[in-house]
């Protein structure tokens, strides 16, 4: 199950769904959901037997997963220590993330047979995602930095198509733009990262790099800690810029901005991007080069831990403010992203000091189901009620019973209630962070309650609050399907001894749950729900008295703390205004009015020379005789 | 005692009046007069350097009845030029004929 | 393999083209010209493969050498290496392209068809030729015809561009002339030559070296739009036609580029080092001001020309990295950015053909009428802006690369800026994009036809050109490996 070809074709029917209904979308128009699920299907089953593979017969050699590389080809090489090689590698999180991004995406191919059905572009939407799910899957295989940076940018280039997919809605146009370039902006710093690690570790390979630069006193981790550029090592520099491109993917503060504006696309594109495999991208980045972090560079590795808190509280209290509820859904994925991003933050590398990373791993892998689902569900109620806004609906609990049992069981399991999977994860990711840094633990524990409170508003605006009015009815079969598959998975996917087969050194990780451990989370996450409940269970004016006693507080963070309006003085004002209007000015002005300048000297003059030739012979007898003179005197004095 | 300098002084006066008028009068027919001028003190300038330095040699006195027969020669072209001058601009006034400027 | 062929199709067609008189033939013959072409060079390309798999490594290959004129040692010296048969690969595609790009002129079709050929023919005995005066000839012969096609197939400001980029592109030609002669008479007597391969291996001495070095590179610079001598590019390409854009963009722009690694680099490779410094900032500054001044350009033309000059100062930029990565990423970056840039300007001339209208504000929601145009467009925007799978990303990475081999700060300072490009690309392309291809729709364009066949055939070439780049880089890696490294051998030389 292994071969090369089995994991090749993983990403390879994809790319070849891509190409087939890119090519011939119009002949395929009618059979391109169907070819594109059929597809993703196969990756799916190939992907499950190559995962029960890796993970209970051939991957584990003496209780150690195995990094196994079945393909590695060379793909164009720089020079004789650096070449790009396009290859597949599995090991425990790689082949975690082959069963999230095939499931997922499987799921949302599903899904979108009837969500999407009757759109002109059809075929298109098909084609795009395809090529999303080849170009994730490509990089979740990476063996090489730069091939992971390679897919990283088609990964870029595929959600800019899908939310531009309503390409003549200007908002759609203006979100995809902007999650394009501040992606790209970061990963601007991926690329400089990329660039100062392979020097000094002297390939692009991730192994042999991280093999480089954690064994301590190779020459290599010596240059590259000794080498410094404004006090700080290059290999901190390094690692930090990486970390921005992932940042930048991962939408962590302040890179975010992107995310929500994201939510123009279409609904089962924002669950399968920008909820479940995309965006955990950044993740998984830091994920892959872990050993580096935490052995060579411990104190970036704690940065980050706190870059991913701050992401999470923001997140989190911006949440609790939007009305569109996409916008809470991303502001929630953000959230937990941070969640993930600071387990990493307070791991450390091997044994039981690897508990963050292992949380971390399985925090994405339940916030893929649950928030997939919550997406999905999410689809179904916009495809009902035709609104992306919570005071167009309400009491849809009657109307659409199956969409609401799953929607409930995803916020129970995102809000962290035992025994739903986000229960498991969350508490591992809390006790990671109890163990290592107790004011990020601390933050932590107030996100979570906040999680619970604008996850439930959000169900209760939904599904309760009041009478519904319209006639909104219960999706189609093909988009419940997925749902209650969804739903199971986040239900009992917290189950998963997933210690056992997650780890940061792949040696197995029992962790125990202590009870008493998990009774204050727990109760922050039931009394924010309590609170979510008393508020939005019924309409009432509580919600509107508590919003205008907050005040300018509430305004602030509706506003998302106004840091979209600081980009765009910073877009339009300095880049624009500053640096591109001069630019353009003295290219006009300067340096092409010195091109004219020269023309229209030369001509200046040569109008000054050519009125002596003036056609009047007396004249030219003057200069003549001038002359003769002057080349006498010249010769019988001067000479 | 006539001497060369004398005939030099006449030589020079005369190459200068032709100059003069060759550079100031608008009638092309004095122009060429003008030429004229200046061509014969320069046929006065071979008869007397023959004269006075090199009595001996022919060659100034050759080079002299060169001259007028170019002089002819020239006159002759310079007259047909003139006249079709005339035809096309209906004057021999230089001024007139300034088309070959710029 | 005779390179005589190669040069002889596109004179041959050129003046077959003469003593035709349907319009309708003259297309045809120019296509089929263009695909022999196309054939030929690709089978140079074979014929070369085998003969290295074979285990030859000459210099040059396929060579021929005639006395030209013999009291000044000038020879007809011709014969290929990999990297000009790369840069004959990219001719034979931008030509293809721009023939069928042209088929529906109806102004004086004869005269245009001829004049793009004979652009070709130059164009192809510059990048064989193995003698200065003759690479010199060609390069005047690769001049003339665009001055022509832009002043008389032009449109705006047609006379005051083709002025400009003839004066500029002829100061350039002057400098390159000066720069030979300098080699020709720096050489003690009785070795003097004009034969490139032996000049490569008796160098001048360094005094020599540092006042020539200079000329050439100024001058092949002004062809490839170096900082500041770049003031031709916009108003050049904006007024040409399509296929005079692409083919100025495409293939005369990498003239220069060539010339300055092949001859200036090879020739001079000390006064190469002399000036390195001078040559990595003037192109720092060429990418990043170029690319900020494309931000806010209102012209799709404009835009694009814009870009170019940032694009090429990527060429340039890797040629003064000294390195042999950064020579690959020059080379690269001459191909991928012809090949893209060719994609571009023929993009813009099918929505122009339309709309009747290069300015960005005016238009909107294309998408929707065009889908064909609009997406080569796309595609041509993606390569510019270094998408992997298409060939932009493959020539600047190697650039950045070849650059970052360098240790002190100012190299790597050079090379962050730019990588700071790919960030403003990113922007202009998407602003553009955005504009043309979505939104909702300008009623006046709402019942706009998409492209025709030749149009469509001529974008389907360029795209498959960047995908065989872009896909599996390393066949045209490997091809121009020996040139780098036989660059880099006379570098490393003293």
């Amino acid at each position: 199950m292994l071969s090369a070809t089995n994991i090749a074709l993983i990403p390879l029917l994809p790319l070849l769904g891509f190409v087939l209904l890119s090519l011939f979308g119009k002949q395929l128009k009618p059979f391109a959901g169907v070819l594109a699920t059929v597809l993703i299907l196969v990756s799916a089953v190939l992907t499950g037997g190559a995962a029960w593979t890796y993970f209970f017969a051939n991957g584990r050699v003496n209780d150690v997963y195995q990094t196994i590389i079945p393909l590695n080809i060379e793909w164009l090489r720089f020079n004789d220590q650096l070449s790009i090689q396009m290859g597949l590698l599995l090991d425990p999180i790689s082949v975690m993330m082959l069963v999230v991004v095939t499931l997922i995406s499987l799921m949302v191919h599903i899904y979108s047979n009837s969500y999407m059905h009757g759109e002109k572009r059809f075929a298109t939407y098909f084609a795009y995602l395809q090529l999303f799910t080849f170009s994730m899957l490509g990089l979740v295989l990476a063996t090489n930095i730069f091939q992971t940076y390679f897919f990283w940018e088609l990964v870029g280039v595929s959600s800019f198509l899908l939310i531009g997919y309503y390409y003549d809605k200007p908002s759609a146009v203006a979100a995809s733009k902007k999650a394009f370039i501040v992606t790209r902006f970061a990963d601007l710093g991926f690329l400089i990262g990329i660039l100062v690690l392979s020097f000094y570790g002297g390939s692009l390979d991730f192994q042999t790099l991280i093999q480089q630069l954690t064994t301590p006193h190779t020459p290599a981790l010596d240059a590259a800690n000794k080498a410094s550029f404004l006090g700080v090592s290059a290999l901190t520099w390094g690692l930090s810029l990486v970390f921005i491109g992932g940042a930048g993917k991962s939408a962590l503060f302040p890179l975010h901005i992107w995310l929500p504006d994201a939510m123009e696309g279409p609904t089962p594109v924002s669950a399968l991007i920008h909820a479940a495999t995309m965006v955990v991208a950044g993740v998984y980045l830091v994920a892959r080069l872990f050993p580096i972090y935490a052995i060579s560079a411990p104190e970036l590795l704690a940065a980050i831990g706190w870059v991913g808190a701050i992401s999470a509280v923001i997140a989190a209290l911006i949440a609790c403010t939007q009305t569109d509820i996409k916008r809470v859904l991303a502001y929630s994925t953000m959230s937990q992203i941070g969640y993930m991003m600071f387990a990493l933050g307070v791991s450390g590398y091997g044994g039981e000091a690897g508990l963050g990373f292992t949380a971390s791993m399985f925090h994405l892998f339940t916030h893929a189901l649950f928030k997939a689902l919550l997406f999905l569900g999410a689809g179904a109620v916009i495809h009902a009620v035709h609104s992306n806004e919570m005071h167009d609906m309400g009491g849809l609990r009657k109307q659409m019973p199956i969409t609401h049992i799953s929607f409930l069981i995803a916020c129970l399991a995102i809000a962290g209630v035992p025994p739903l999977s986000g229960f498991f994860s969350k508490e591992e990711i809390l006790l990671a962070a109890y163990q290592n840094n107790t004011p990020i633990y601390w933050i932590a524990l107030i996100t979570s309650g906040l999680t619970a409170f604008y996850m439930f508003r959000l169900y209760f605006r939904i599904f309760w609050n009041k009478p519904h009015t319209g006639h909104a009815h219960e999706a189609s079969a093909i988009m419940w399907l997925p749902l209650v598959l969804l739903a199971v998975g986040a239900a009992f996917a917290g189950l998963i001894p997933f210690g056992e087969l997650v780890s940061s050194d792949g040696k197995a990780l029992h962790s125990e749950l202590h009870l008493s451990f998990s009774i204050a989370p727990v109760a922050l996450g039931v009394f924010g729900i309590l609170i979510a409940a008393w508020l939005y269970g019924k309409q009432n004016a509580k919600p509107a008295s508590i919003q205008s006693s907050l005040g300018g507080l509430f305004q602030a963070v509706y506003h998302k703390l106004y840091i979209d309006e600081l980009y765009l003085f910073l877009t339009k004002s300095v880049v624009f205004a500053l640096i591109a209007k001069p630019a353009a000015w003295i290219d006009q002005h300067i340096i092409n009015a010195a091109v004219n300048g020269s023309a229209s000297i030369t001509q200046k003059i040569s109008s000054n020379i050519k009125t002596w030739q003036s056609g009047k012979v007396q004249e030219y007898g003057l200069y003549f005789l001038g002359g003769v003179i002057g080349l006498a005197v010249l010769v019988l004095y001067i000479w | 005692m006539i001497g060369l300098e004398h005939i030099l002084f006449i030589s020079t006066a005369l190459f200068f009046l032709g100059i003069y008028g060759f550079l100031t009068r608008r009638n092309l027919i004095t122009m060429l007069m003008s030429v004229e001028l200046v061509l014969n003190s320069v046929n006065l300038n071979f008869i007397a350097f023959h004269k006075y330095l090199w009595p001996s040699g022919m060659d100034g006195v050759f080079f002299t009845v060169f001259v007028i027969a170019i002089a002819a020669a020239e006159a002759a072209v310079a007259i047909a030029i003139i006249i079709n001058l005339y035809k096309t601009h209906r004057s021999i006034l230089v001024d007139t004929a300034e088309e070959l400027k710029y | 393999m005779n390179l005589l062929y190669i040069l002889g199709i596109p004179l041959l067609t050129a003046l077959l083209l003469l003593v035709m008189r349907s319009p309708d033939w003259i297309r045809r013959t120019a296509l089929y010209g263009a695909l022999l072409q196309l054939g030929m060079v690709v089978w140079l390309f074979i014929a070369y493969q085998q003969q290295r798999t074979m285990g030859y490594a000459m210099a040059a290959f396929f060579e021929q050498n005639y006395a030209w004129f013999s009291v000044w040692n000038i020879h007809f010296h011709i014969g290929v290496d990999g990297m000009s048969i790369a840069m004959m690969l990219l001719t034979a595609f931008v030509v293809l392209a721009g023939v069928l790009v042209s088929w529906n002129v109806q102004r004086m079709v004869k005269e245009y068809y001829f004049l793009l050929l004979l652009l070709s023919f130059g164009a192809y005995g510059f990048f064989m030729s193995q003698d200065l005066l003759l690479l010199f000839f060609f390069l005047e012969i690769a001049v003339i015809p665009k001055y022509l096609l832009i002043a008389v197939w032009g449109s705006g400001n047609k006379n005051y561009s083709a002025n400009k980029l003839a004066l500029m592109l002829m100061g350039g030609s002057a400098l390159i002339f000066v720069g030979i002669l300098g080699i020709f008479y720096a050489t003690p007597a009785d070795q003097r030559s004009f034969d490139i391969l032996q000049l490569a291996n008796q160098q001048l001495g360094p005094g020599s070296q540092k006042i020539i070095y200079p000329l050439l590179f100024g001058g092949f610079g002004v062809f490839s739009a170096l900082f500041p001598f770049h003031t031709w590019v916009p108003d050049g390409h904006s007024s040409a036609p399509t296929a005079g854009s692409m083919f100025l963009a495409g293939i005369s722009m990498k003239l220069g580029g060539y010339g300055c690694l092949k001859v200036a680099t090879l020739l001079l490779p000390e006064g190469a080092k002399v000036y390195a410094d001078l040559v990595i900032a003037l192109s720092a500054i060429a990418i990043l001001y170029g690319a900020f001044a494309t931000l806010i350009q209102k012209d799709l033309k404009y835009m694009n020309a814009y870009s170019s000059i940032s694009h090429c100062g990527f060429v340039l930029l890797g040629i003064g990295m000294l390195t042999k990565t950064a020579f690959n990423g020059a080379v690269l970056q001459m191909v991928s950015h012809g090949l893209m840039t060719a994609l571009f300007f023929a993009v813009i001339g099918m929505i122009y053909e339309r709309t009747h209208t290069r300015t960005i504000a005016e238009m909107g929601g294309l998408l929707k009428v065009m889908p064909f145009a609009v997406t080569a467009l796309f595609i041509a925007g993606l390569a510019s802006l270094g998408l992997p799978g298409l060939s932009g990303f493959v020539a600047e990475m190697t650039v950045f690369v070849g650059g970052w081999e360098h240790q002190d700060i100012y190299h790597r300072a050079a090379t962050v800026i730019a990588c700071m490009s790919i960030v403003v690309t990113a922007v202009y392309i998407l602003r553009a994009i955005g504009q043309v291809a979505m939104g909702p729709i300008k009623e006046n364009f709402a019942s706009l036809q998409d492209v025709a066949w030749y149009e469509k055939m001529a974008a389907v070439v360029l795209i498959a050109g960047m995908l065989a780049m872009g896909l599996a880089p390393q066949w045209l890696n490997e091809l121009i490996q020996p040139s780098t490294q036989f660059i880099m051998d006379k570098l490393a030389a003293k």
